[in-house]
Order: structure tokens, then sequence, then C-alpha cells
């Protein structure tokens, strides 16, 4: 069934922005009065209309795209892109500018764990409270009770002040009262940022479950291997408009793939590694690499003064921000003790890559006189296929995870 | 259930709506009070109290300036006005307030904004009906005995929680925008106790300004008040009566048009 739950059409959202040198928020009364007393003068002489004093900021601008039901939507984009004011937007907590916007059921929003809840008032106080804002009926709430208990863990301190509360009990006490409302259109705003991994994995299985419930969510997050282990379809947003649209996969990869320019150099400076540790070189060869390949790396590091690098480890990521691989290089010499003005170079190779293609960031974790220090995103991987086997097309790098393992198959009959 | 939003669209189901989110308002109002109760020693007795000392502040300085009136006794014509007055000005004050204390609901979650004024009206009645009992007690000891006049009382609650609701609004959708009304508020109300006929009766006003002094639409309630419960004993003016009521609507229909009017942008400004 893939009737239109959501439909959106050429929305748009217009902020004002006052031009001022302030930079203050609001306005006050007295700036005001002296404004509307100065306009006749103003009038008078002509000078200004008054009219420029605002900067018009689109949020939003002429998006549209449909949603059908039980369709779990991802909405990634760089911080800015507007995905918040969509949201914002969706939830009636704003009106559009421009534009139009069909939802067919009933809205629930989470913008923010434990919007409304008081520290003041117990774990049972504020299950009641934060269900009413959410937009439940008393007896709702009270028929899942025990329910959001349960999925809380918070039983035995029901009847505590939440304000005396782990954070992970309130974390995950707020979260328990959104995931047992019903609405038609679940709507998700980075809520599984916080809390530990289990509560997450928990969190992620409930909204499964919610949309296997015929339910829909919309769900943003920067976070793009939870977007893509949830979603089914994707939407990507760039200042304010419609940059893609389509199936998860399709979009989070050309999303990331918009990120950045492959580049082995450093920028001109040396890049402070540790306090008193300047990093010279960091080259990876050859990039781009084919998967399977030998790649071989270069590291030089220059001490400011007397130092001792005691860890040094190479770090690859996936385009999923996923760590693929560590690289330990203590066996190799650590720890090292060097006097000011030295230099220390690593070279080696990895052996074999056998990465599936795509974008990998090469960084590394140092310790060095005591100070830890991860450099994640020194360096852009590019990993390329190898040739594919006689006449088969292997399948798109999206489904093929992040390894590619050799194989050894001895087909064989009876 | 279809939603449609649009520009200028959050008019069409707002008064449904308002009746859908009902309970969120008797929720917050519940919250306001259970918070402001919580770690406090003794607890309600603080709604009781405050009102006693004002009324024995009062009741001193009518002793010393001579202004005892003799029909009545002097507690019970001044608790007649406290009362009332401090429901009226906890209610504005809060009511004022409620938007800003309020930002997280405000920008994170969907609901007809008005529940949040209202909200604050119903805790102050809540407090308000709790020192009823002081007034009851009162009232008991020095003999007065209410006649069939009281029956209009909640008519006079009714018109002050209106009049409250009606300013609070006003000021509650000025104040997302000029956060000077936070320091208008509470300043207004400390004028507004010396300017209506709390610590005084109506009666001992110069005739010469009686007019001027009813456009105070607090007269109207107070001297309300002081008649229902004195069974009379104290006049009420049907001029100033009729004026009392005419400024309480002007103020109802004027604060619900420019919260309306505004409210569309809280989200964006608070």
């Amino acid at each position: 069934m893939s009737d239109t739950v959501v439909s959106i059409e050429g929305l748009g959202k217009r902020y004002r922005v006052r031009r001022s040198q302030s930079g203050d928020r609001y306005q006050t009364l007295r700036d005001t009065l002296a404004h509307a007393a100065s306009a006749p003068l103003r009038w008078l002489s002509g000078t200004s209309s008054g009219a420029a004093v605002f900067d018009d900021f689109w949020a939003l601008r002429d998006v549209s795209f449909g949603i059908s039901r039980g369709d779990v939507i991802g909405i990634v984009g760089r911080n800015g892109a507007g995905k918040s004011t969509l949201l914002k937007i969706l939830s009636r907590i704003t009106e559009p500018t421009t534009g139009r916007v069909t939802i067919d059921g009933r809205v629930a929003s989470l913008l923010e764990v434990g919007t409304g809840f008081h520290p003041e008032l117990t774990g049972r106080e504020n299950i009641f409270l934060n269900a009413a804002i959410l937009g439940m009926t008393r007896a709702e709430t009270t028929r899942k009770f025990d329910e959001i208990v349960a999925f809380a863990e918070v039983a035995p301190f029901l009847d505590t002040p939440v304000k005396r509360y782990s954070s992970g009990m309130y974390v995950r006490l707020a979260f328990a009262v959104a995931a047992h409302l019903e609405p038609d259109v679940l709507v998700v705003d980075e809520v599984l940022a916080v809390g530990d991994a289990s509560f997450q994995k928990k969190s992620l299985g409930k909204m499964h479950e919610v949309s296997r419930g015929g339910r829909t969510v919309l769900f943003v997050s920067h976070n793009m291997a939870a977007v893509q282990a949830l979603c089914t379809r994707a939407v990507w947003l760039d200042q304010g408009t419609l940059a893609r649209e389509g199936p998860v996969s399709e979009v989070v990869n050309a999303y990331l793939r918009s990120g950045e320019q492959p580049t082995t150099a450093l920028p001109g400076q040396p890049l402070r590694a540790a306090p008193s540790l300047d990093l010279l070189r960091f080259d990876l060869s050859p990039n781009p690499l084919t998967s399977g390949g030998r790649l071989n790396f270069d590291l030089a590091f220059r001490a400011r003064e007397a130092t001792t690098i005691s860890e040094l480890a190479l770090l690859i990521y996936s385009p999923l921000e996923v760590r693929v691989a560590i690289l330990d290089l203590r066996p190799f010499g650590c720890p090292i003790a060097l006097a000011a003005g030295d230099t220390q170079s690593f070279r080696g190779a990895f052996k074999s890559v056998p990465l599936v293609d795509g974008e990998y960031h090469v960084g590394f974790g140092l310790r060095a006189s005591g100070h830890a220090a991860d450099h994640l995103r020194l360096a852009v991987l590019r990993v390329l296929g190898p040739p594919p086997s006689a006449g088969i097309v292997p399948y798109a790098p999206e489904y093929r995870g992040v390894v590619e393992m050799e194989l050894e198959v001895s087909p064989a009959h009876g | 259930m279809k939603i449609v939003i649009e520009p200028g669209r959050a008019a069409a189901h707002y008064w449904r709506d308002l009746w859908r989110y009902r309970e969120l308002m008797s929720f917050l109002a519940w919250r306001d009070i259970t918070v402001r109760y919580k770690q406090t020693a003794i607890g309600v007795a603080w709604a009781i109290i405050r009102p006693a000392l004002t009324l024995l502040v009062f009741v001193a300085f009518r002793r010393m300036a001579g202004l005892t009136a003799g029909a009545v006794p002097d507690v019970i014509l001044v608790l007649a006005a406290v009362l009332p007055w401090q429901f009226f000005s906890t209610a504005l004050s809060e009511s004022a307030a409620s938007l800003i204390s309020n930002t997280g609901l405000i920008s994170k979650v969907y609901f007809p904004r008005m529940i949040v004024p209202a909200s604050a009206v119903v805790t102050a009645f809540v407090d308000f009906v709790v020192t009823l009992a002081l007034l009851a007690v009162l009232m008991a000891w020095y003999g007065v005995t209410p006649d069939v006049r009281l029956w209009a009382l909640p008519l006079f609650v009714l018109q002050a929680g209106a009049l409250a609701f009606g300013l609070g609004l006003g000021l509650a959708a000025l104040s997302v925008t000029f956060r000077d009304f936070r320091y208008v508020v509470p300043f207004a109300v400390q004028l507004g106790l010396f300017v209506s006929p709390v610590a005084f009766a109506t009666s001992q006003v110069p005739a010469a300004w009686r007019t001027i002094y009813s456009l105070n639409p607090l007269v109207g309630i107070i001297d309300g008040f002081r008649w229902s419960i004195l069974g009379g004993r104290v006049p009420i003016d049907a001029a100033v009566m009729a004026m009392s009521v005419a400024v309480t609507l002007v103020a109802l229909v004027a604060g619900t048009w420019y919260f309306r009017r505004t409210e569309r942008g809280f989200a964006d400004a608070i």
C-alpha cells in the first residue's frame, strides 16, 4: 500500500533577520518607540523608508515531496540546511511562509527528549505531564503506564523527583513516553544522539516496531548509520532546498559524497598533533587505491620540545563514520623519546586493504607525553572496486558492507 | 482526520483544538501548584499566610489613619477586598509571564498557546479557593453572616478571572516581543493595589473623583465582593458596575484579538 500520508508542496519558510550591529534578539519597547517617534522626521527628510532594517532569510524554499504510509523517511543535510525548520512546520510549531502541507492523520513530534519534564516532579508525575504535552489523553496514558515504565526501566524510582535521576534514566523515561504515542505520523529529531549504546539500540528497535505497525516516521539525524539502519527512504536538504529524494542508500551516499574533495596533502602549515609535537607529513599512496592492494603510508613528526610518543595508531573510518580498522604502531618502537627539534618518521605499508569501493577517512590517534589526541580526517582514501569477474556485475557498493573478502569456492554436485 | 498546514491556516481549527487540549491546561495548572509547594515545610499554608499578613498590615494602617468605618468589622471589610485583589494580581502577573517561562514548550511542541496563560489563571484560582477558608473562619469569628447576595459571588470571581485573563493574554503576547513587560507588569500590579479600594472603601473616595476612579475595573469587582459577602452593608453603584463589566469585556476581546494575531509568530520570536 503506498497511499500518500504526507504531501508537501512548494513549502517555504522565510525568517526576517534584523540587520543590527548589536545582535540583540529581542526588540525593546524603547527601540520601537524611538523608531516610531522619529518616523515623521525620516519621512520629512525623505531618507529611509525603514524597510531596509530587515534581511530576508529563507530557511526553506520550494520544497516538495510526498511520503507514503509506512515509510520511514530520513532527513539528512548539513547544519542549517532547514531540517529542523521542516520538522517544526510539520509539527505545527511554526507556520510556513509559502506552500502547503497535507497530513492524513494524527501527528506527534519528538523534537527534544523530555520537553516539559519538570525536575521537581516525580517520575510518575512527569509521565502524565509529558504525555499530556505530547497530546495523549489521561485515559491513554493510564492504559500504557506499565508499558512505559517497563520500557524505561525506572520502576524502583517512580516516586523520586526526576532531578535525582541519572541522565541515562532521565532520557530513557522521556523517550519511553514518546515511544508509546500512537500517532499516524511520528516526527523525530536527533533524539538518538543521547543515551547509551544499549538504549540507542532499544530505541531504534522501538522505532522499527512503530514503522512496521504501518505508521509513518520522519527522522532527522546526523548519524548516517542510524539513518541507513532505520529508514527506507531519505530526503537530502541543502541550504533550504531539496537536493535529492529517493531510496535511503542512494541519497545518503550522494550526500556523503558531496562532503569533501579527496586530498592527501596537508594544508600549508604543519598540524599541531600534540602540544609539543607537529605533524610534518601524512601521505598515503597509491590514492586512489584498488581494493585489495598494498597501501603505503608515510608519517613524520617533529618535536617542539622533549616529548615521548607512547602510543600511535592509524585509524580508518567508513563513509558512515564507523571505525573500520585501527592499525597499532606501538610494536614498532614505542615509546619513542624525542629531544627538542628531533624528527621522527614512520614509513610502512598495509599489506592488503580489502575494502569495498568508496571513500574512507584516514587519521591517527596519538599519545605523547601524557596528552592523548585523535586526528580523524587527515586524508580521504578513495578505494576503487576490483576489476569485475567475467560476465558478472558486482552488487552496488552500498549493499556490500565495508570488507571485500577473498573467496575460494569449489562448486560440487551430489 | 486531515491536517492542512498553510500560511495563515492556524486559525482554522483553533477553538476546536483548544477544547481538545483542555486536559493539558489542567495538567499545567496542576504542575504549577504541585511544584510550588514541593520542598516547602508548610506547603499550602503559604496560600493563607500571604493574604493574612496583608490583612494585618492594612487593618493596622486603617486604625492609625482613623479610617475605621463602623457598620462592618474592619477585618472583614479589608479581607473581602484583599482576596479578590490577590486572585486578580496573581492571575495577571503569572499569566503575563507564562509564555516566557514556558519557552521550552512553545518552541518544541504544538498546542493552542492560549492554554498557557489560561492555566496560570486556573492556578491562581485554586489558591484563591484555599484563601476563602480564611474568610469563612474570620466571618464566623466576627459573627458576620452573609445573606442571599452571596450567590452573586461566583459572578464577581468570574469577572476578576476574565479581566486578569484578558489583560494577561495581551501582556503575555507583548512580552514575547518586548521583554520590557517583565518589568512593567510587577510595577503596574504594585501600583494597582493603591488605586483600587483594598485598604479603603469606595465610599471614602471624594465624590469629585468617583468617575475617573470607577474607570478602574477593580473598583466594581471589589465593591461587588464586599456587597455580596457583607450582605449589602456596603452598597454598590450600578454605573460603576456597568463600567467595570464593560472594561472587562474590552480587555478580554482586545487581549484575545492581539494574542491570536501574534500567536503564530511566538515559536519564532521567543
